[in-house]
């Protein structure tokens, strides 16, 4: 939930990071969204485009690397894959993970002009 | 349209005034619309425009074209370079958020963010602690609801003072609109602050008010598997409070399974059963309220 928000978001970074850099054009962005963030990338590609019409990112390329679900299991004691929030240990089968990584939402790059 | 949530246009009232948008928030637009870069006279002013603040960019003067890494323009050649960012999205709700827990932190002041569905019976709960309470404890309730007044005056009518936040399309409140709220509210050192967010068991996980805790009710009337549908919300609260335990005799609730399943999301979860009108568990619910406040104010010295 919350995609336009969030390119709402991507779109304020880009302009203050802009308005800092003094560019007059960003080209591409680059997204940092988490496996277990919970977003909808079509969703948030389709936002992305809708905000940044008539802004200095107008027609920029999105690129979303997806970073992976990790967690530490307190049963096993070991960190392993997580793919889903709330999902069975895939090694012992438990549902005490404590998610240590794949949460993250970031605008980690801009290739501007 | 709602910088935070999104949906639809940002008609945010905070104690009935609108909410006039923070100093950073870009101006809203739509599709089709041209954003206006304008001269900034001095730092950074807040400017509302139908209660939208605008983003102030310094004006060009000169282009030119002899500025680039290459100190020349080669026609062709772009200036393309690349900017690192490391921005967390999410960064502005969560600076808010900072702010007010440093403020709290700083006043001893124990702020509890009170999230549910609709209909769970958070507003009635709050009515019989301020009553329980009678007094012996300074506190004020800021109230979230989409339209009215109507919560607030029921806690003023308890005889606590209450701050009504009315969201408009808003489906959550967030730290900026908390803030707001607090500067109108001047709430006493060392009071307990109770945040009745909107009935909304999705959206106010993840926008953190900058409380202490996050109180989750949830009410015998709704399903044992409450939890497992809305994990979120279980997880990223501390207490649980199972609401009207007395109407239980004319259910087929099995509270120890929906306790189970709250467990299973959340192991380290605090759960109090409770009933406003029959008075079950509000002891247990006013000493976990007294020893957060008397923590509050022991960090403080």
């Amino acid at each position: 939930m919350h995609e336009m928000s969030i390119a709402e978001s991507v779109l304020q970074i880009i302009e203050e990071a802009a308005r800092i850099e003094e560019c007059t054009k960003v080209k591409a962005v680059w997204l940092e969204i988490g496996q277990l963030a919970g977003v909808e990338k079509e969703s948030l590609r389709f936002c992305f485009d809708v905000v940044t019409r008539d802004s200095i990112a107008e027609d920029a390329r999105l690129e979303i690397v997806e970073t992976l679900g990790r967690g530490w299991c307190m049963d096993c004691a070991s960190n392993v894959a997580v793919t889903g929030r709330y999902e069975a240990c895939p090694d012992c089968g438990s549902f005490r993970i404590e998610v240590t990584g794949g949460e993250e939402m970031r605008v980690k790059e801009l290739e501007v002009e | 349209m709602c910088t935070i949530c999104g949906c639809g246009k940002g008609e945010t009232l905070i104690g009935g005034r609108a909410h006039g948008g923070s100093q950073a928030r870009a101006r809203q637009h739509k599709p089709g619309e041209k954003l206006h870069f304008r001269a900034r006279e001095g730092s950074t002013t807040l400017v509302t425009h139908d209660g939208h603040a605008q983003v102030h960019l310094p004006e060009r003067a000169t282009i030119d074209f002899g500025t680039g890494p290459a100190g020349a323009h080669a026609p062709g050649m772009s200036q393309a370079r690349m900017v690192k960012i490391e921005r967390d999205i999410l960064a502005k709700n969560n600076d808010y958020a900072d702010q007010n827990r440093r403020y709290f932190s700083e006043h001893a002041i124990f702020a509890l963010n009170l999230v549910s569905s609709p209909g769970s019976g958070k507003t009635t709960l709050l009515v019989k602690t301020i009553t329980a309470l009678n007094g012996a404890q300074s506190l004020a309730v800021i109230e979230g609801d989409q339209q009215t007044d109507n919560d607030a005056a029921r806690i003023r009518a308890a005889g606590a003072p209450a701050l009504q936040i009315n969201t408009g399309k808003g489906c959550h409140l967030d730290a900026h609109m908390v803030g707001q709220a607090m500067q109108q509210l001047v709430l006493k050192d060392e009071s307990l602050l109770l945040i009745e967010n909107v009935g909304n068991l999705v959206c106010p996980a993840g926008f953190d008010l900058g409380e202490a805790h996050k109180v989750v009710i949830f009410s015998v009337t709704e399903g044992e598997d409450k939890p497992l549908k809305y994990p979120d919300m279980f997880r990223a609260a501390d207490l649980m409070l199972l609401s009207k335990c007395d109407l239980l005799p004319h259910l087929d609730f099995d509270a120890g399974l929906a306790v189970a399943n709250a467990f299973r999301i959340n192991p380290g979860l605090k759960v109090i059963r409770i009933s406003a009108s029959s008075g079950e568990g509000m002891a247990e619910w006013l000493e976990w309220i007294r020893a957060g406040c008397h923590d509050a104010i022991a960090a403080k010295h």
